[in-house]
């Protein structure tokens, strides 16, 4: 494992209150599943981070490892693994994901 | 073995299912015909009790560990107690559509 990759992964996370490890750009996602997580975020009203794991292999190679999550995309909210798509749709449609993502952007660094 | 039966004889081993359901959802995404890359699986399981999301979804990855290194791609889960699946009736989120981009 790479730890330059790691130490990229982990500052990301830090810095990055609100973080979408995604295919593609919010824009332009190129996966369905980073589309409807991007939409679910969006529709939260909050500004976030994204990584574009497509143009960041390394990054690509190493996340799954590092966080122990295989898939993507994934969300991270104040330094924690939220989940992958299933997981912040559900919560999105129950209605915790709203007030997470409100925290996270209005909580001091 | 179908990597879909290969899927659905770990799950049954791993967890005292009350409901399983795989659907490979391949033909819906930019890869070629009869992959086995793309699931879509439905379980309710008491295991779930008491149990946020995230670690329900830690342990089906950890059964399915060997599928997920290849060739299974993608993985819609959908993870429920008796309690839970009773309330909805059943009804289960679509996978969202493929965007055209490649498994890679």
């Amino acid at each position: 494992m790479s730890e330059e990759v790691i130490d990229t992964i982990k500052e990301q996370i830090r810095e990055n209150p609100i973080l979408l490890y995604m295919k593609g750009s919010p824009n332009a996602p190129q996966c369905g599943f980073s589309a409807q997580t991007v939409q679910c975020l969006i529709a939260c009203g909050e500004r976030f981070a994204y990584v574009d794991i497509l143009s960041n292999p390394e990054i690509r190679a190493e996340l799954p490892g590092f966080a122990n999550w295989p898939t993507f995309p994934q969300l991270y909210v104040q330094g924690e693994l939220v989940g992958g798509c299933d997981i912040v749709t559900e919560m999105y449609a129950s209605g915790e994901l709203e007030p997470l993502i409100k925290e996270a952007a209005t909580s001091p660094e | 073995m179908s990597v879909e039966q290969q899927i659905v004889s770990k799950l049954d081993a791993r967890f005292g299912l009350d409901h399983l359901d795989v659907v490979n959802e391949s033909g819906n995404h930019n890869v070629p015909a009869n992959s086995e890359t793309h699931f879509k699986v439905v379980m309710v399981a008491k295991e779930f009790e008491g149990k946020r999301l995230i670690a329900r979804h830690r342990m089906v990855h950890e059964v399915l560990a060997e599928e997920l290194q290849r060739p299974v791609h993608a993985l819609a889960l959908h993870t429920y107690t008796d309690a839970e699946w009773k309330d909805r009736f059943g009804d289960v989120p679509m996978s969202p559509p493929c965007v055209g981009g490649g498994s890679d």
